[in-house]
């Protein structure tokens, strides 16, 4: 999926900054996971995640350390890079909303609620807010189709969702992004 | 003995039970039975017996599918197991539930299926997103090390077996098995050209059996309490229980564990409460995104695999979609179309630009640009990205929808193009 930024909001998305290779935590859990396949090729994956889940994206510096720490070649690793929906090459909002647009949430009302959050956040489907706390993205069914309409927030499932409870939902996220960043 | 092997520990209000409690709730009796004395082939031949078909959607019997793996002298040493944890055929809920529920029957089966495939190592394909899944197993995993029923020489029997939980990244193309087998050799997700078959050329080029969750989740029942319990399980010709699931407008959305052979009434009015107050059922798509539209005119059909083909459908996951009358018709199949346009994986021609094209007509339809033109394109591409046309199923699957919904819901679809607007919009 292509992550697109909203007009002029990149000089201020949260991870634009900390492009980078890899470090030594990186490193660790990298050298971890080459201990679970056979080949190298195999943990490219799972080393773009590591990556994204300490740096918030995948960078070309980062993807550019990657294939030079497993010796794979770098147009390989930018193929699966851009082909799993949940590999960001670009900077994404702290708060990564996957909005689950699929046939049972359109049932029950997610355009009406995609809507809502244009209106209220200003951002649709691939954009991130101007304060770099949201990026939304559609996702394919998200597996909770009887508590529908859904999505997840981070790491956190949201299901039977309102106008009023994405309301609840985003209010509660930047107290928490506003308590992350104070410590 | 229990009349619901799958879910009879599953309570999602205390949480999965532990290895203890799962003990103590007959668990792991599979791999004790093994260790008192059954070999692989025995193994093999009650799971043929039982008459178990997969439950990933594709229906088919799971002993038959294990038994084209080379076995005996002159075959692959190293032989693998990959649990198909990737749920994402769009309204499918039932392996999260399995998952999150009761992660310890997914391992016990586990270890059945990797014994009698003589496979030393397992992965479990997990989607990205099953987060709270993720946690669950990889807890239950490290209590299954703890307690001897993984690792080496299992309960004295000299087998061996280690689980990888391997989270993936999205795209619903990793749930085709090939293409799951790819990504996770950290590939892109294309399927592969088939022969050679999985069972004896999958993950790295050795003999790997791919497997849904409710598939193995089915398997420790069978060994603990025997095939005549299993057969006796079920209402119908198919053997055993099956999750079924309901969303969409109805009273009572869920996912139960019902015998095969549950008439569709039974629950979509029974289990689900039928539909919400003022509104009709208009049809349903009985297993997922890529399965046919059923009318309330097939609702005394029973659920079994091969009822619901005669009628023109496929009972696939099991998981129903309710389309009630005062959604459109035509907008429902548009979503599906957009979904698999989105998660074509790109590699055949008929689905990477048949599949846009289908959806961009659907947005036309509802934009109110829609023509009599369109709607015969629409008509050819049940072909053109039908069955033999693509490299694998996808696109196929697609036509499941777009097919039945054409030919059910053809007025709604003359309407759209008559009245150059989207009739069920206010």
């Amino acid at each position: 999926m292509s992550v697109q930024m909203s007009s002029d909001s990149s000089m201020i998305a949260t991870t634009s900054t900390r492009a980078r290779e890899l470090n030594a935590a990186e490193i660790a859990e990298i050298e971890h996971e080459m201990s679970l396949y056979p080949d190298k090729q195999a943990v490219g994956l799972e080393a773009l995640k590591i990556v994204q889940k300490h740096q918030g994206w995948v960078s070309d510096e980062s993807l550019l350390g990657i294939a030079k720490y497993l010796d794979l070649p770098a147009s390989d690793l930018e193929g699966v890079a851009t082909f799993f929906n949940l590999v960001y090459r670009q900077p994404v909002g702290r708060n990564v909303i996957l909005f689950c647009n699929s046939v049972t949430c359109w049932i029950m009302g997610c355009d009406d609620l995609r809507q809502h959050i244009i209106d209220t956040l200003g951002i649709d489907f691939g954009q991130t807010t101007e304060d770099g706390e949201f990026t939304l993205i559609p996702v394919p069914c998200l597996g909770d189709c009887d508590k529908a309409p859904v999505m997840m927030v981070g790491e956190k499932m949201q299901r039977k969702l309102t106008r009023d409870t994405i309301d609840e939902i985003v209010v509660e996220a930047r107290i928490q992004s506003k308590t992350r960043a104070d410590v | 003995m229990t009349d619901r092997p799958l879910t009879r520990n599953i309570d999602l209000n205390r949480g999965p039970l532990d290895i203890a409690g799962y003990e103590a709730a007959d668990g792991y009796q599979s791999m004790h039975a093994i260790a008192k004395g059954l070999s692989p082939d025995d193994v093999l031949n009650i799971v043929k017996k039982s008459g178990l078909k997969g439950r990933g959607g594709a229906g088919f019997p799971t002993g038959l599918k294990w038994s084209f793996v080379p076995r005996g002298d002159g075959s692959p040493a190293q032989k693998y197991l990959v649990v198909n944890a990737d749920e994402m055929e769009p309204g499918t809920f039932k392996d999260r539930l399995l998952m999150e529920g009761d992660p310890h029957l997914l391992i016990d089966g586990m270890l059945v299926a990797a014994y009698t495939i003589q496979a030393n190592m397992a992965y479990i394909f997990l989607r990205g997103e099953y987060i709270d899944a993720e946690n669950v197993l990889k807890k239950a995993v490290k209590e299954a090390y703890q307690r001897g029923y993984l690792g080496k020489n299992i309960l004295g029997t000299g087998f061996d077996l280690d689980i990888v939980l391997h989270t993936s990244a999205g795209r619903y193309i990793c749930g085709e098995e090939t293409a799951l087998l790819n990504a996770l050799e950290g590939k892109r997700a294309n399927p592969r050209a088939k022969p050679p078959f999985p069972q004896v050329s999958g993950l790295w080029g050795k003999p790997t059996i791919v497997n849904n969750v409710e598939t193995l989740c089915n398997l420790p029942g069978i060994l603990a309490y025997g095939v005549d319990w299993y057969q006796g399980l079920s209402r119908g010709v198919d053997h055993g229980t099956k999750m079924f699931g309901v969303s969409g407008k109805v009273k009572n959305p869920g996912c139960w564990e019902l015998p095969l052979g549950t008439p569709v009434r039974e629950l979509l009015e029974g289990h689900a409460g039928g539909m919400r107050d003022g509104l009709e059922l208009r049809a349903f798509l009985p297993g997922g995104g890529s399965t046919d539209f059923m009318l309330p005119r097939h609702l005394d059909l029973n659920l079994d695999y091969d009822e619901i083909g005669k009628a023109g459908s496929r009972l696939a996951t099991g998981t129903m979609i309710v389309l009630d009358d005062q959604t459109c018709p035509v907008g429902m199949v548009g979503n599906l179309m957009t979904f698999f346009a989105h998660e074509s994986c790109g590699f055949c021609t008929p689905c990477r630009d048949g599949l846009p094209w289908v959806d961009e007509i659907f947005r036309g339809f509802e934009a109110g640009t829609g023509n009599e033109k369109d709607l015969q394109i629409l008509h050819d591409h049940i072909e053109y990205l039908g069955p033999g046309r693509t490299f694998c199923a996808l696109a196929p699957g697609a036509t499941a929808p777009l097919g039945s919904g054409l030919k059910y819901f053809a007025e709604d679809f003359e309407k759209h193009i008559t009245e150059q607007r989207c009739p069920y919009k206010h």
